[in-house]
């Protein structure tokens, strides 16, 4: 929170405080504010927040623990996929969301430790090219597991999902008292924004931990990682175990938002996707992950909204496809990065351990 | 000098170290006493730094045996030697270049939670290495090739080892700087812990060390004290430039 603070320019220097404050109320009328806009601007939002839980999770395995992975979204499948088999009618199974989604974590933590196994020795390059390949092994297998036996449903995808019900009360149907009505956006909204909230606060006391602490020595410099006791292997598999649980809990709540999965949502690009919004938003930063997933899921659709008549206008006919410009968006925002604001828009301080503890000062 | 125990603290025994299918180094022997500090020296390439890293167990063995305090420890991981009292200085320093003086040191004490203990032992580094005490709040990166070595022999200390491994202490630095370096290598030294002491300034590694090993090509080729190895026509040809 202070870090997003103080990464805001001018405001967040002088009025600390009321730069809180006034995060905070954006963060709860910001649906009210994107209703205004229209109906698929809350949708937006509703999956930037999902964005920020995939971020904040590949920010763990990235930016704390420093392995590349580029097959995060893999994990974003397990969760979805778990959601749709066992609440769905396609196997006609229809259990509780307490049921799915933690299992859908572990699923998806499973999956991490299974991706880590083979890789602990690899770094750098080589591990990214493994992770790449895992990414797209799930994504195949999801593509053609519907023979002999029908069990993904093949590149159709699962229809129908099960909307989330917080025991008993479904949150996508809207709530109406009297003539007054609250749309389901709303509900996912502040839902999604509750599982946000609750990993940032999770993560940030994971940070601070001797968990933390390894991981950031860890990707200092690994030798004197293990060097000073800290049993690398362990916590190369518990940053993959613990990044995967976000993207599957994310996953879930995909499926379950969406009510609908299929493999080419979970394709090498959402993968690239996600990193540039860790890696835009500064890497082994939680703030940092917070802003370059809102950016990087707002920037592309305003785009749209602007690039589409515009085009019409000008040229009479729609040139360049929105999703085009979307993946030449991301590939300017990491250039203009990489040249203006290397270290991402909120800059990762190097801290991790407890300023309390430290009796020299800081 | 020094009487030594009947049994060794530490003992190699036929080591055999290999990269892929190349042995680095090729079956070597070795005993270090309690209270010694002995040196290893050699050229480039010897296989000094990977016997340490064996050592230290960040590498696996090939073939041989390594037994510390009576036990083997061959196939324990680094993290578990450690507890038992082998702390590695890696060769390049690998400090946390991020992180602050201080907090490079806590991270030393990684392993324990006696948090009274480790402020006791950190007054205790503190007093051994006055330059770092001025710069406890700077980031370890920032500091120059001297002082990062010392931050990284202070956070071994941390882990209160028995055994430190000294991997190229003076690699890299002004020959001043690598005198304080061997001041402070010293006083580790008179407090109990045994070292070995990985190096290529020969001269000076022989000056301090009790012992001393020769290594060539993967092999031990000559031992003896360090002021016999000092005196050895063929050392002083080989590796003092004579």
């Amino acid at each position: 929170m202070n870090e997003l603070v103080e990464a805001i320019p001018f405001l967040g220097k002088r009025y600390p405080k009321a730069t809180k404050w006034l995060i905070i109320i954006l963060a709860a009328v910001a649906p009210l504010i994107a209703a205004y806009f229209g109906r698929s601007w809350m949708r937006i939002l509703d999956f930037a927040l999902l964005y920020m839980m995939l971020a904040l999770g590949l920010n763990l395995v990235v930016g704390f623990a420093g392995l590349l992975d580029l097959g995060y979204i893999a994990f974003y499948a397990v969760g979805a996929y778990t959601w749709a088999f066992l609440a769905s009618p396609h196997f006609g199974i229809h259990m509780p969301f307490w049921i799915v989604l933690p299992l859908g974590a572990a699923f998806a933590a499973l999956a991490g430790i299974m991706l880590g196994f083979p890789v602990l020795r690899l770094r750098g390059d080589y591990l990214a090219i493994v992770t790449l390949g895992f990414g797209e092994i799930v994504r195949i297998f999801m593509n053609n597991l519907n023979h002999p036996i029908n069990i993904t449903n093949g590149p159709q995808g699962i229809n129908a999902l099960d909307s989330l019900n917080l025991f008993g009360w479904n949150l996508s149907q809207s709530i109406k008292i009297g003539d007054f009505q609250i749309h389901y956006l709303y509900l996912y909204y502040y839902f999604f924004l509750l599982c946000v909230i609750g990993s940032i606060i999770f993560i940030k006391r994971l940070q601070i931990s001797r968990v933390g602490r390894a991981w950031a020595a860890m990707r200092d410099d690994e030798l004197a990682a293990k060097a000073i006791g800290i049993n690398t292997r362990n916590m190369k598999l518990l940053a993959f175990a613990l990044g995967a649980t976000f993207g599957g809990v994310a996953g879930g709540l995909f499926g379950s938002f969406q009510g609908f999965v299929s493999p080419e949502s979970f394709s090498l690009m959402e993968s690239i996707a996600v990193l540039t919004m860790v890696v835009f938003g500064g890497m082994g930063n939680i703030a940092g992950a917070v802003v370059g997933a809102l950016a990087l899921t707002a920037l592309p659709e305003i785009l749209r909204n602007i690039a589409l008549p515009v085009q019409q206008a000008v040229f009479g006919t729609v040139i360049l496809d929105p999703e085009v410009l979307r993946m030449l968006l991301l590939s300017l925002a990491m250039i203009l990065m990489m040249l203006l604001r290397p270290a991402g828009l909120v800059p990762a301080h190097a801290r991790y351990s407890r300023p309390e503890l430290l009796k020299g000062g800081a | 000098m020094h009487t030594n125990p009947a049994s060794p603290l530490l003992q190699l025994d036929g080591v055999k170290i290999a990269y892929g299918g190349i042995q680095a180094v090729k079956g070597i022997s070795l005993e270090l006493y309690k209270g010694e500090m002995v040196c290893l020296i050699g050229a480039n390439g010897a296989g000094k730094t990977t016997t340490l890293n064996a050592i230290s167990g960040t590498l696996g063995l090939a073939g041989g045996s390594i037994m510390y305090d009576g036990d083997d420890i061959g196939t324990l991981p680094t993290h578990k030697r450690l507890r038992k009292g082998i702390a590695l200085v890696p060769e390049g320093r690998g400090i946390f270049t991020r992180l602050t003086v201080e907090e490079n040191l806590r991270m030393g004490a990684y392993i324990r939670n006696d948090a009274a203990a480790i402020d006791a032992d950190l007054e205790r580094v503190y007093t051994m290495l006055p330059r770092v005490k001025e710069r406890l709040a700077q980031v370890a990166g920032t500091l120059s090739g001297g002082e990062q070595q010392m931050v990284a022999i202070g956070r071994a200390l941390l882990s209160r080892p028995k055994l430190l491994l000294l991997d190229e202490p003076s690699m890299g630095l002004a020959p001043l700087v690598v005198e304080k370096i061997f001041e402070v290598v010293q006083t580790v030294k008179n407090e109990g812990v045994t070292i070995l002491l990985v190096e290529q300034n020969a001269n000076l590694a022989l000056e301090f060390a009790q012992r001393g090993y020769v290594m060539e090509s993967g092999q031990l080729t000559i031992t003896g004290s360090g002021r016999e190895l000092l005196a050895d026509p063929k050392v002083r040809a080989a590796y003092l430039g004579e």
